[in-house]
């Protein structure tokens, strides 16, 4: 399972309440979380993402609220993958959860620049900067969470073990 | 096998002799709370998830009150919602408008009686932590998370790593628990107690109430702790006997110590005394300065309340300094009680007449502009002085306002004197006018 798209990048900690202010929290629908996803720190991010693009941020990634529609607004988005040096851990627990791949990469999250078109192995934690031409090694997500994000979250994964049982 | 408080808490949960940070375990809950913006999602996993009904209709706890009363007809159709789930699952603990209990989420919680040492809980709402006051164990948790705890009663963790901070003496007069957790955060940054516990341990706790526990423990996760915690004293056996009688009648509660030789990661010794008036400028609770360091801010609004400094201590303190002053004009100054139950006992001591007298305006228990919900939203460029926990960019309204985070005694100030001031500055103003 791979990421492959344009990187967003931006600083450290990217909170919650950037990434998908409250005053839009009264829906949980994610088409309508992504129509304002990151809106305060970029306004122009729901009009130049791409399915398969890929944020790349600084440290604290995600710090704030436990709102799960901050991951749900990323992925409605496009986003294929976070990319930072640490995530805050209710988000890391929430992305998990809601299927959006990330990785803790503090070397990609430093030298990947803007703009840049960069491929993820998310069975081996490669990344691939293809406008540099450099590589970063991140951990591998265990088996068992790579299905979860395939099977779109943690209520597929468990439908998808319900089916075989 | 040494541990700290949390690792025993949850090594207890676990049916485990002891746990290593680190290892993933599965817990047992003592209770699981939701609220108006994360239920929602969650009643739609719980269905996913086949459960026959919750766990335990007396541990499922949820709370209206981050839109409440419902700011509009999105909000009012999420209120719906739950409202419908709580009766279909006939919770006990489901507060409604008006209810005598309502109130706040982490505010309601202690005072309901819901929370006894030695309990593990989640909640899917960051500021959860709060209950480490009480020395138990909470965290918080997403809508995924919360359905799944609520149908089966448990959830998994990550045994995390402490730091201890080892508080002395006690704090100057006129310092809250407020100025000592935003000096902290100050200290070891947004992200410096990422997945940890921040355990709070040495002779100055006992100087600290629980209203100023309940302050630090609420801001344990905008220094990206997992939890925050504090030892049981006899303060805290006080509290319990106060709001949860019947637990504390039953002995249905645990006191935890950590082990004298349990490991931290680090150490951190504080003198309460030498902890200023802080004050966290825009845009990250760790962004702090000391009173009185920094140049004049005006401002155009002040919010006293929250989650974190909406207890009936706080209101109090706010109405000592209000008393016989005015709000500048031209400054809009929201009071918002914690709970309702907060709410009556301020009328009955006359501090919402103190409060009106003063010109400000007070709210029903809600959170609204804490998180730029309603009930006080600011405009592009407009600074408030906000006694509440976040004052990330867009915070409490457009994303061009700031929000400073303060103690109450700095926001009531600085709400007479229309800038960012201390007690100090309204007595210096005083004798300047004789």
């Amino acid at each position: 399972m791979n990421a492959k798209g344009k990187v967003f990048k931006y600083g450290a900690n990217v909170d919650t309440d950037v990434i998908i202010p409250a005053r839009y929290l009264n829906t949980a629908d994610p088409k309508e979380l992504a129509k304002h996803c990151m809106e305060d720190i970029d306004e122009t991010f729901v009009n130049r993402v791409s399915v398969g693009d890929i944020i790349v941020a600084g440290p604290n990634f995600g710090c704030g609220s436990s709102r799960e529609h901050a991951p749900v607004a990323i992925k409605a988005c496009g986003i294929s993958c976070v990319i930072a040096p640490s995530f805050a851990r209710i988000f890391y627990r929430n992305a998990i959860n809601m299927g959006l791949a990330i990785m803790e990469c503090k070397e990609a999250s430093e030298k990947i620049n803007d703009g840049d078109e960069v491929e993820v192995d998310f069975g081996t934690g490669l990344i691939r900067d293809l406008t540099q031409g450099t590589e970063f090694t991140a951990n591998p997500f265990p088996e068992f969470i790579r299905k979860i994000i395939e099977a779109d979250g943690l209520v597929g994964y468990i439908a998808t073990i319900a089916q075989k049982a | 096998m040494s541990m700290t408080m949390t690792q025993k808490i949850l090594a207890r949960h676990a049916g485990l002799d002891h746990v290593v940070p680190g290892q993933l375990i599965e817990a047992k809950l003592d209770l699981v709370l939701g609220n108006d913006v994360t239920t929602p999602p969650a009643i739609d996993v719980f269905h996913q998830t086949c459960a026959c009904g919750v766990f335990d209709k007396s541990k499922v706890v949820i709370v209206p009150d981050h839109f409440t009363p419902n700011k509009d007809i999105k909000s009012a159709e999420h209120c719906m919602k739950i409202r419908r789930f709580a009766k279909e699952q006939d919770l006990l603990n489901y507060y409604e408008i008006g209810d005598p209990k309502m109130g706040v989420e982490h505010v309601i919680l202690p005072e309901n009686g819901l929370v006894a040492p030695g309990d593990a809980i989640i909640g899917a709402d960051s500021h959860t932590c709060t209950y480490g006051a009480l020395g138990a164990f909470a965290t918080g948790v997403g809508s995924t998370d919360l359905a799944c705890a609520m149908a089966t009663g448990q959830t998994w963790f990550r045994v995390p790593e402490a730091i201890q901070f080892v508080l002395n003496g006690s704090l100057s007069k006129g310092v809250t628990g407020k100025d000592l957790i935003l000096h902290i955060i100050g200290m070891i940054g947004v992200d410096g107690a990422l997945y940890e516990s921040m355990e709070f341990t040495g002779p100055g706790v006992s100087t600290l109430s629980m209203s100023d526990r309940l302050t630090i423990c609420n801001m344990a996760i905008e220094a990206g702790g997992k939890n925050g915690i504090f030892p049981v004293d006899e303060q805290t056996i006080e509290y319990l006997k106060t709001y949860a009688a019947d637990r504390y009648a039953a002995n249905d509660f645990e006191v935890f110590e950590a082990d004298k030789d349990a490991s931290y990661i680090r150490t951190m010794v504080i003198e309460l005394s030498e902890v200023p008036l802080t004050v966290a400028f825009p845009h990250l609770p760790d962004n702090t300065k000391v009173l009185g360091t920094f140049g004049r801010v005006d401002i155009d609004q002040v919010v006293i309340g929250s989650c974190t400094n909406g207890r009936l201590e706080d209101l109090r303190l706010a109405a000592s300094i209000f008393k016989g002053q005015k709000v500048k004009k031209g400054v809009r100054c929201i009071i918002l009680p914690g709970s309702q139950r907060v709410w009556l006992a301020a009328l009955k001591e006359g501090l919402l007449e103190v409060f009106a007298e003063s010109n400000c305006v007070v709210s029903a228990a809600t959170c609204g502009p804490c998180l730029g919900g309603h009930m006080g939203i600011l405009a592009s460029g407009e600074r408030c002085v906000s006694t509440t926990n976040r004052n990330f960019v867009g915070r409490m309204g457009h994303p061009g306002s700031e929000v400073y985070l303060s103690g109450v005694p700095v926001a009531a100030a600085s709400a007479i004197l229309g800038y960012i001031a201390g007690p100090d500055d309204l007595r210096d103003r005083a004798k300047e006018a004789k």
